[in-house]
């Protein structure tokens, strides 16, 4: 018996993509076996990815934060102020937490837990530890780390 | 928004927090189709249960041009399930378990770019559903490793034919696994970090 086999996308001796093309805005569909893919992704009106783009310093609205930024709050007890949704991630980041945690603890999307974190990053209440991550050259003492770490389990 | 008074929020238990010494995350994303076993993977080898986190997705509705004029926009709600291993008082790792349709990976920033790498996680009785995540890691330069999850009805292909079938050159590691053992899920993980490492030693000049 033999296995189906994938037929490459995009044969070897096509030339590579054209610079600038700025991820999968320029990726050609026309092998893609589930064409509505590239219509689905086309028009890409969501602030998402107004945001990856600009890394949020252009729009002014979000702080660019990844999924696994660490937020940890900067005071024990949230300012009377706040609004219940900001003292609930005040409360739940007195020790580190993952924007991706935050958002599962908070039943909130990633999107919404990014627009809070925000403003509380703007109000110094919250400090983000930023993400490693993947460089052109891989930095083999990280590697080595997780590796490491990977073989005490 | 109707949200509730912070005292109900549920949020870690004491075990799982992470020490005030955390500085920085990492993450592997592991791919697949629905069904292949992602979550039970993260699941395997994660010291907190589990968690999940959600996206919307706003499309454009289906007969636009019956509905001209009127609200056709609806909004899907994606969810992505994740795991994470302290590896030292400063280090995390965080494994995410994701779709394998593209349209799903714009909506969490960064998902794929940052990461160290990517496990695809096959199921050999539905090999042609890892086709296009297979074509999209490469175009995106996302290095990967194949992990088959040995289903016990599932046809048993030897490697060199599975090699052959997904297109992948020999350095492209592929292990069999059974994602629900620790053990097999820790060894697909670190087949990927030592083929990694592997890159990181070829693509470094002397």
């Amino acid at each position: 018996m033999t296995p189906p086999q994938r037929r490459r996308r995009y044969p070897k001796e096509e030339p590579p993509d054209p610079p600038g093309k700025g991820g999968e805005d320029g990726r050609d569909t026309s092998g893609d076996q589930d064409g509505k893919h590239g219509t689905e992704t086309k028009p890409r009106k969501n602030p998402e990815r107004l945001y990856t783009i600009t890394g949020g310093d252009e729009a002014g609205d979000r702080a660019a934060l990844d999924l696994v930024t660490l937020i940890v709050a900067r005071a024990d007890v949230p300012p009377p102020a706040a609004q219940p949704e900001q003292s609930a991630l005040l409360r739940l980041c007195t020790a580190p937490l993952s924007v991706a945690e935050l958002s599962a603890y908070l039943s909130l999307p990633f999107s919404v837990v990014t627009v809070l974190l925000t403003e509380l990053l703007a109000a110094e209440l919250v400090q983000a530890r930023a993400p490693i991550v993947r460089q052109a050259l891989p930095d083999r003492s990280l590697l080595e780390a997780v590796m490491h770490g990977l073989q005490k389990l | 928004m109707d949200f509730k008074s912070s005292d109900t929020i549920p949020g870690p238990r004491a075990e799982d927090h992470l020490p005030h010494t955390a500085t920085a995350a990492v993450k592997i994303v592991i791919v697949g189709g629905f069904g292949v076993g992602k979550t039970t993977m993260v699941g395997a080898v994660s010291e907190i249960k589990p968690l999940t986190t959600e996206e919307t997705m706003t499309q454009a509705g289906i007969g636009v041009d019956d509905n001209y004029g009127s609200e056709t926009k609806t909004a899907t709600t994606v969810a992505m399930d994740f795991g994470r291993i302290s590896i030292t008082e400063q280090l995390v790792l965080y494994l995410f378990g994701t779709p394998g349709q593209e349209r799903f990976w714009f909506l969490w920033n960064g998902l794929f770019e940052g990461a160290l790498g990517a496990v695809v996680l096959v199921d050999t009785r539905r090999l042609e559903v890892s086709f296009d995540v297979i074509g999209r890691l490469e175009e995106r330069g996302v290095p990967f490793v194949i992990a088959i999850n040995d289903f016990p009805d599932a046809p048993g292909y030897p490697i060199e034919d599975l090699r052959a079938a997904l297109d992948l050159s020999d350095d492209i590691p592929i292990i069999k696994c059974d994602a629900r053992r620790r053990a097999s899920s820790r060894d697909v993980l670190m087949t990927l970090m030592r083929f990694l490492h592997s890159l990181a030693m070829t693509s470094t000049p002397a």
